[in-house]
């Protein structure tokens, strides 16, 4: 009757589609009685709750997370045995690990594993993380996970910065003296056998060292790093007794020795 | 004085109901819960919003024009405020009497143009200028078909007086006018008389059915007189920030707020007195079942005024419903939409409908 466009067709599409409108807040507005359970993305209802009042009143409920979510990570302490890769793995770097040598082995992680090593600091940085994983992969002995709590919000960065370990000063100081002694006895006891014992059997070993890597080793860096190295290499030698710190870098170097 | 107690009081608790009302019927609309913390499912959110509105700092823009921003939201309160003097509450509530009621209604309501092109201006600020030249361009737009549908109330009524417009749509047609008679949608010939019937069949709406349509076209020009969404391009927050009150802060900007849901209120109450009976009841007498005389109340008698408030106060709140229910479903309209629909659409349908009732008139003496 009416073409589109024209001044009564305006009036009867306007009319229709308010009323179409109306209708459908008014559906919303009624379904509003109903209100969504809290329920996991896993659940297999998940998608069917279509109407009604979607909000999840989030400190008081809250929706169930996949447990192997990567959420905040927890360090089960008394299974740690400090090796110290997470923090080497980390690639952001917010594990901070001190590790203080034990004298002896002083108990067992809950898999058998022998504790030799005590945390004096174990700090975890969340506010670094980047919640890759990678830390709970390496974890010898899966005293390292990931919980399923992510609300962890706090006022300040500090707060984000969750420690494990459980040392008080106190202990850490004489965990340390304690190895100090022993260290101080053992290279005393050490020295006294040096001195007094067969001279013949430990000595020629010393200058055995510097032949073996003097032929070996320049042999071996030629082949990857430039010619001059050798001349450089030299002073890596009194570098050795640094060895037990870091392991990475003079792993070349000791493999000829183990030779 | 009592209606200026009562007025003041009731429109402080409305307001606060109100904005209540309004974010969670929003928030239902959208599926959300709405505020949930402050008290029981959050019905004190609104008071803590107004301590927090009353403690907050007054800040008045350096470039401001400070003699035009200070008074502006008190005048804009003023206009609206003014406009509940005139309000019939119940049959022996009357406020001020006076004979033009429905004048002065229309004429203090557009007061309210001044006091926002004050707070645009005086803010020296591109957003609330904006803002209040839109306001009163559509104000004053939509003041001619608001102006026409009231006419045509008032031509079938024949008197300004808002007490006896409603008196004149119920069952105490006579208590004014001894020989006054309602018919059947007003129509004499038909010979159905419905004075003592009562309800909805002497309301306006009823009494000329064309009212059904002057009542619609009363509500959006109402609508767009409040700066309401869909016609809220005043306030536009996603393209002006707030419109004309975008520098008020603290007490003043709480007094907008108030003659914004003020004006919402007075229009619904303007509306439900014109067109939906006023404090008359909605159910007729129906043979022995007088449930117009049991549901009305003698005027002037204490179940007069209960009723009679409840009756009106329970319309009035219907329609502000009403109004929240549109702001959350349409969407703003254009500048160029809302000018075409109040010159295009809704004035001359106003004009047509102003001279068909002076057509009804003729067919109800």
């Amino acid at each position: 009757m009416s073409k589109k466009g024209s001044y009564w067709h305006n009036i009867k599409s306007t009319t229709s589609t308010l009323g179409a409108g109306l209708k459908l807040t008014m559906r919303h507005l009624k379904d509003a009685r109903k209100s969504r359970e809290p329920m996991s993305p896993k659940n297999e209802n998940y998608f069917d709750r279509q109407t009604g009042i979607m909000t999840t009143q989030y400190p008081k409920e809250v929706i169930p997370v996949p447990h192997n979510g990567r959420y905040k990570l927890d360090c089960e302490i008394d299974d740690c045995i400090v090796c110290d890769k997470c923090a080497k793995v980390c690639p952001v770097d917010c594990i901070d690990i001190e590790p203080v040598r034990a004298v002896d082995e002083f108990g067992k992680t809950s898999d058998g594993t022998p504790k030799r090593i005590y945390a004096a600091k174990f700090d975890i940085d969340m506010a670094k993380c980047c919640f890759c994983g990678l830390c709970t992969v390496v974890c010898p002995t899966e005293c390292l996970t990931m919980t399923d709590e992510y609300d962890f919000s706090g006022f300040d960065f500090t707060e984000h910065n969750f420690a494990f370990a459980e040392m008080t000063p106190l202990e850490i100081l004489e965990k340390k003296q304690a190895f100090e002694k022993f260290s101080a006895e053992k290279e005393a006891a050490k020295q006294a056998a040096a001195t007094s014992a067969v001279p013949g059997t430990s000595k020629p070993r010393i200058p055995i060292k510097p032949k073996v890597r003097g032929g070996s080793t320049p042999v071996q860096q030629s082949e990857t790093e430039k010619a001059e190295e050798p001349k450089t290499f030299r002073p890596k030698v009194p570098m050795k007794p640094r060895v037990p710190k870091p392991k990475g870098n003079d792993g070349d170097a000791q493999n000829p020795e183990n030779e | 004085m009592y209606a200026f107690i009562f007025f003041l009081t009731f429109l402080l608790i409305y307001t606060i109901f109100a904005v209540y009302a309004e974010r969670k019927i929003s928030a239902f609309i959208q599926d959300r819960l709405g505020p949930m913390e402050v008290g029981y499912y959050g019905i004190l959110q609104t008071v803590a919003d107004l301590l927090k509105l009353v403690q907050k700092e007054d800040i008045v823009p350096t470039a401001a024009d400070k003699k035009i921003f200070k008074p502006a939201p008190v005048i804009v309160f003023m206009a609206v405020f003014a406009g509940f003097a005139v309000l019939p509450l119940t049959s022996g509530f009357k406020g001020a009497e006076v004979q033009i009621g429905l004048f002065y209604l229309l004429a203090i309501i557009s007061l309210d143009v001044v006091g926002i092109l004050m707070a645009g201006w005086g803010s020296n600020s591109k957003y609330a200028l904006f803002g209040a030249m839109r306001s009163v361009a559509q104000i004053i737009s939509y003041e001619i078909p608001l102006g026409l549908s009231v006419l045509c109330v008032i031509m079938i009524s024949q008197t300004l007086s808002l007490q006896e417009i409603i008196y004149q749509q119920g069952i105490y047609i006579q208590h004014l006018d001894e020989g006054a008679v309602n018919y059947l949608f007003g129509i004499k010939a038909l010979g159905i008389e419905t004075t003592n019937i009562g309800g909805i069949l002497t309301w306006n709406i009823f009494r000329a059915p064309i009212f059904l349509i002057g009542y619609v076209i009363f509500f959006i020009a109402s609508l767009a007189e409040c700066n309401r969404a869909p016609f809220d391009i005043p306030e536009a927050e996603s393209e002006l920030v707030a419109g004309y009150h975008v520098e008020y802060s603290g007490f003043r900007w709480a007094l907008i707020m108030l003659s914004e849901y003020g004006m919402m209120l007075l229009v619904s109450f303007l509306g439900a007195i014109l067109f939906l009976g006023g404090w008359n009841s909605p159910l007729p007498n129906i043979g022995s079942f007088a449930l117009a005389d049991w549901t009305t109340g003698e005027p002037g008698t204490l179940p007069g005024h209960l009723w009679g408030g409840f009756w009106l106060i329970g319309k009035a709140l219907i329609a502000v419903g009403v109004q929240i229910w549109i702001r959350w479903t349409y969407p703003r309209l254009r500048l160029d939409q809302l000018m075409n629909l109040s010159w295009k659409y809704l004035t001359p349908a106003a004009i047509i409908l102003v001279l068909l009732s002076a057509l009804w008139r003729l067919l109800m003496i």
